[in-house]
């Protein structure tokens, strides 16, 4: 990690009188994929929402490159951070390639071409974008008739046509059949290679072993643990944050994984 | 969502055709060109190109028949062209805009109390025997107000969300309407009452060339505003936080392009009353010809919707030997084509 991108630190958050978040403090760097694990209605969802500064928290401040979050303006934040939400619908049969498109938006203004760029050239990027993903074949057809995990794609097309370094990704994983999620995660890996930093909320503590640098558990409106994987997620910790019981595995390659002591 | 409508091919109305815009236009043309020609007493296209080409000193007319041409063309039929084709623009156009800014299919410039406080302002106008510019005025200010009052009922109660926004113009509208009834019993049943009544049901008769040629170019404003937000509508209709995340002021964006769409409501309101349901199926119409992008769609719909009102207004002026108020035929033409609609685009919304 070189150095935080964004950070988050000592947020709180309350909703309807009720604390959601109560000092929590995360941060994401530059080349790292960072998972961020909680029981349902942990605030997961919230936290991500304040380091994107949709929300404003009750207290506490968020970072982008050293910079206080809520003195850039919207679009500055847009031009270094996408952000992709958890099941994401759309209304309007857009077509694929428009939504990857979007994703030029903060860097073209309202009218047309990105600056310093053609549309041709905004074209060629978003059919780079589209080659890369490997889903090139949907270019032509509506977001609202492909698949959950192709959507997800389109989405992460989007943020990588937005040119962020910084994607924040609110449950990425959810809906994706086994084989989507294995590919995605080696996709975040990557983005990660080539120097973007990752963060991630998922339900599945394997994501976090196999795909991220380090884990942050939410627990009562804090970050109760964070570190490497390995020393994070342990089975004591698994019980504590989803109040079950389970044994730690390790396959032959040195991946570890969970499985339930007993489902009775 | 099942995975076999990415097997089947598509059928050619969900291809998406750019092309169609300039198709569109051609219709719009022919389309004003024939209803020009209509009515009691019949013109043919040769009379209307031998007018104007009058006008630029092409060809001579004996004077006395271009006297008849001047009054039949200028007075009579050109004003409720140029109505009815920027109406149903107007309309059309603010139905796309508020369809994309509530992420709402069935969002109609009647979301928000737009129509019924329009509606509202123009019926006290009528009742106050106020003159035809104060009915304008009056509408427009009862349009905006409906819509600041259910925005306000939105914000009243917690953060504007599209459910809050969409309660907000539900409770606005139903307030209006019921302001409207009151005044219609208040009103003088052997005078203003069929007059508020009659205007209601939506007409175009009446409308001076001045004053088709003075709301023309307002409502063409209008429609240009919303295609300035373009863009960040499509961002918009993904979602707010979406929006958000491509650098789109969402609230700026939102009230702007709802403060444009009442606008143009409330001239098309003023003008010929209440003409309903142009505004919810002549987008989705568009939508399915050109997609969903609003740099296509509020232009495709303006067309559509001018062209639809254009021969709506000609069906209401040539079906009987008086006439029928528009607002009567675009609901008997605007339900089926609205059902045509709802068939071809229901799997999108699912």
């Amino acid at each position: 990690m070189s150095g935080p991108a964004l950070v988050g630190v000592d947020l709180a958050f309350d909703r309807d009188a009720r604390t959601v978040l109560d000092g929590a403090s995360l941060a994401v760097g530059a080349g790292e994929v960072v998972a961020l694990l909680g029981a349902n209605g942990s605030g997961k969802t919230t936290l991500l929402r304040l380091l994107m500064g949709f929300l404003r928290p009750a207290r506490g401040r968020v970072f982008l490159d050293g910079m206080a979050l809520e003195s850039l303006g919207r679009r500055a934040i847009a031009q270094k951070i996408a952000y992709v939400a958890q099941i994401p619908a759309a209304p309007f049969p857009y077509l694929v390639r428009d939504v990857v498109a979007l994703g030029q938006l903060p860097r073209s203004g309202w009218f047309g071409a990105a600056r310093g760029t053609t549309r041709a050239a905004d074209a060629e990027s978003v059919d780079e974008v589209m080659e890369r993903l490997k889903i090139s074949h949907l270019v032509d057809r509506p977001y609202t008739e492909i698949s959950g995990g192709e959507r997800q794609l389109a989405l992460i097309g989007r943020a990588l046509a937005q040119g962020a370094e910084i994607l924040v990704l609110d449950e990425p994983m959810t809906g994706l059949d086994y084989g989507a999620q294995l590919r995605l995660m080696a996709l975040l890996r990557a983005l990660a290679a080539e120097g973007r930093g990752v963060v991630m909320s998922t339900h599945h503590p394997e994501h976090a072993h196999w795909a991220c640098d380090r884990v942050a558990l939410l627990e009562q409106g804090r970050i109760g643990a964070e570190g490497p994987p390995d020393q994070v997620l342990t089975t004591a910790a698994i019980e504590r944050l989803y109040g079950v019981k389970v044994e730690a595995i390790k396959t032959d390659a040195g991946r570890k994984a969970f499985a339930p002591l007993n489902l009775g | 969502m099942s995975n076999a409508s990415c097997i089947e091919a598509r059928p050619p109305w969900r291809r998406r055709a750019p092309g169609a815009l300039p198709l569109l236009a051609v219709v719009l043309v022919l389309s004003a060109a024939g209803a020009m020609t209509l009515g009691r007493y019949p013109l043919s296209l040769g009379d209307l190109l031998a007018f104007f080409g009058a006008r630029l000193h092409l060809v001579s007319l004996a004077p006395e028949r271009d006297d008849l041409l001047r009054n039949l063309i200028l007075e009579i039929r050109a004003p409720r062209v140029i109505a009815a084709a920027s109406i149903g623009a107007a309309l059309s156009v603010a139905g796309a805009a508020f369809q994309s800014v509530f992420r709402n299919p069935l969002a109609s410039p009647g979301l928000l109390g737009a129509l019924g406080g329009s509606c509202f302002g123009a019926a006290l106008a009528l009742l106050l025997g106020l003159s035809w510019a104060a009915v304008q005025g009056l509408s427009f200010i009862g349009g905006l107000a409906a819509v600041a009052l259910g925005v306000g009922v939105a914000n009243a109660f917690g953060a504007a969300s599209m459910i809050t926004l969409v309660l907000g113009g539900m409770i606005s509208g139903a307030f209006f309407t019921a302001l409207l009834s009151a005044l219609k019993y208040m009103a003088d049943p052997y005078d203003q009452l069929p007059t508020i009544v009659y205007w209601l049901m939506g007409s175009l008769t009446g409308i001076s060339l001045s004053q088709a040629l003075t709301a023309a170019p307002a409502m063409l404003a209008g429609i240009a505003a919303l295609l300035a937000l373009a863009r960040p509508m499509d961002a918009l209709a993904m979602g707010e936080d979406e929006a958000r995340s491509l650098g789109v002021p969402v609230g700026l964006v939102r009230y702007g392009a709802i403060a444009a769409a009442t606008f143009i409501t409330a001239l098309a309101v003023s003008l010929a009353g209440m003409i309903g349901w142009i505004g919810l199926f002549a987008p989705h119409f568009a939508r399915l010809v050109v997609g969903p992008r609003n740099a296509l769609l509020l232009p495709a719909s303006a067309l559509v919707g001018a062209i639809f009102l254009i021969g709506a207004d000609c069906l209401a002026r040539s079906l009987v030997k008086g006439e029928i108020p528009i607002g009567i035929v675009t609901e008997l033409l605007g339900i089926p084509a609205f059902l045509l609609v709802l068939r071809r685009s229901r799997r999108s919304w699912t």
